[in-house]
């Protein structure tokens, strides 16, 4: 491993002025991904900034009425949260669907958003990797690629966002907040992660040493009914192959709200909007979720070895939705929809 | 006597204060082993994904590989060697004895670590992957079998002794009150 300088400032200005006076910085939180990655020789700052001491660590009501999750905020401790258990089940149960107790414990929200792909490719510098060597090509499209994307690849790359929380934020319309030393901005996650295209090794619209300080989530009724469900290789403590964050409201047997995240499936959390367009005042039916799954699908480029993703996608998310059929208030229960679980 | 390459930190391990210079590319699991001694805690995978090396960082546990020893200046950290009361085993240990928690032994550190950290979250209500609801105060359930393959998941056995290493936990938590 390179030799690196290290600091741990209090305040987020002086983060920011510490990463941009020396090249090649990088803040540290967590070090889950990081530290890992410079132990393979992926990562070489030059210097890291601790940011966990700087007071971004708290999570607390916004003043809509929805909640403002501090970057430096552990997986733990949101997912633990009496509001997020409360108000975004999904949130928590995707959180606690990843990693494992000790690196929750570790891990902080803003670290969480800008974790890298697990693609072995990316992982190894032996191999092309546009991502992390740009111009040097991808080894995954010619190799193994199981687990790798359906949708919005592009022949630069075909690696996935490997966050499990990401697909619940991205379901739940949040916001990042950052601040950088020209003042503080804002980006929907959807747009914050940015379409691989040409340039994989640029994953996020931040600019640069941007200092990520909250996630902002909108107050929403219907993520109240929401579930996180994911697929893996195995029981736990695996990332995955396919996960769906859902949110479902049903009014005299109809879909009066529907959102659907899609993890697994692209370089960026996947927000099913044909899925939610086709569902929006349907009948809250068994026939509708196929329907709906099925024009989200009918998008799906699957690669040669990972076409088993579109049949798991298009029944993960019906399996979600008809659960949620189950937990909604509606006092007939599924049975009047004819949905049996 | 520190250069932009290395730190003097201070850290409490079990108890007794240390003050070390350590080289920042050192991880907080080197420091214990081979700057102080506390060859209890494992070096496995080194990449945090076995759970050999966990101990607990102000009473939460961590995987000490993935931690670098800088980042843990100012913490207070237990470790396998902290947890017997003046010679006596911790009754976690006790049962991994009596309940044959293990064959080789060497992830047992970590183990043992992550069970008593597990029980802290339980005790705290946080819910798990398999619990049914979230919403509700996981402390009001029981801990049965499945709650605690899924909490310690982050924890290898290659001799494959999870079903003893299962049944001490669930002991432990049983003395405690919250076991099925």
């Amino acid at each position: 491993m390179k030799a690196f300088g290290y600091e741990r400032p209090t305040q987020v200005r002086d983060a920011l002025n510490a990463v941009a006076d020396t090249g090649g910085a990088r803040f540290l939180a967590g070090g889950t991904n990081l530290v890992d990655l410079m132990k393979v020789g992926v990562e070489t700052p030059s210097r890291l900034v601790d940011v966990r001491f700087v007071g971004l660590d708290g999570i607390r009501p916004a003043p809509d009425g929805g909640l403002v999750i501090g970057a430096a905020a552990t997986n733990s401790d949101v997912a633990a949260h009496p509001d997020v258990r409360r108000n975004f089940p999904a949130l928590s149960q995707a959180i606690l669907a990843g990693a494992s107790g000790q690196l929750r414990n570790m891990a902080t929200t803003g670290g969480n958003l800008l974790q890298r792909t697990r693609c072995p490719y990316f992982a190894d510098p032996s191999e092309r990797c546009n991502k992390r060597a740009p111009g040097s090509g991808c080894a995954a499209i010619e190799g193994a690629h199981h687990n790798h994307a359906i949708f919005d690849w592009s022949d630069r790359c075909v690696a996935t966002q490997p966050s499990d929380m990401a697909v619940a934020l991205a379901a739940f319309d949040a916001v990042v907040q950052f601040e950088t030393l020209d003042g503080p901005g804002e980006l929907p996650l959807l747009e914050f992660y940015v379409p691989v295209a040409d340039a994989p090794h640029l994953e996020t619209a931040l600019p640069p040493h941007a200092l990520i300080t909250a996630v902002t989530l909108p107050k929403s009724a219907i993520a109240a009914n929401s579930r996180y469900r994911k697929v893996r290789e195995r029981a736990s403590y695996a990332f995955a192959t396919v996960s769906v964050a859902a949110a479902l409201e049903v009014e005299d047997g109809l879909v009066r709200g529907v959102r659907i995240g899609l993890g697994g499936v692209a370089a960026r959390p996947w927000r099913a909007r044909a899925a939610e367009a086709a569902l929006q005042g349907a009948q809250a039916t068994g026939d509708s979720f196929r329907q709906a799954a099925d024009a989200e699908l009918a998008a799906a480029r699957p690669l040669p070895e990972n076409g088993y993703k579109v049949a798991l996608a298009r029944n993960l998310i019906v399996a979600v939705l008809t659960d949620l059929v189950g937990l909604s208030d509606d006092p007939h229960g599924a049975q009047s929809w004819g949905i049996h679980q | 006597m520190t250069d932009e390459s290395s730190s003097e930190i201070v850290i409490g391990v079990n108890g007794t204060s240390h003050t070390l210079a350590v080289d920042n590319r050192r991880t907080l699991l080197d420091a214990l082993r081979e700057g102080l001694g506390y060859t209890g805690t494992k070096k496995g995978c080194d990449r945090g994904q076995c759970g050999a090396c966990t101990v607990l960082l102000d009473g939460r546990r961590v995987v000490s590989c993935l931690m670098l020893a800088v980042s843990a200046d100012g913490a207070e950290v237990t470790t396998i060697e902290g947890l017997a009361d003046d010679g006596e085993l911790h009754p976690l240990q006790q049962a991994f004895v009596r309940l044959d928690g293990f064959q080789c032994g060497y992830c047992t550190p970590g183990q043992i670590c992550s069970i008593v950290g597990m029980m802290a979250e339980y005790a705290a209500g946080w819910p798990s992957a398999v619990t049914a609801d979230v919403s509700r105060d996981a402390s009001k359930y029981t801990l049965d079998e499945t709650e605690v393959r899924e909490r310690l998941s982050g924890n290898l056995c290659r001799c494959g002794a999870y079903p003893s290493i299962v049944r001490a936990a669930l002991e432990i938590a049983a003395r405690e009150g919250v076991a099925r």
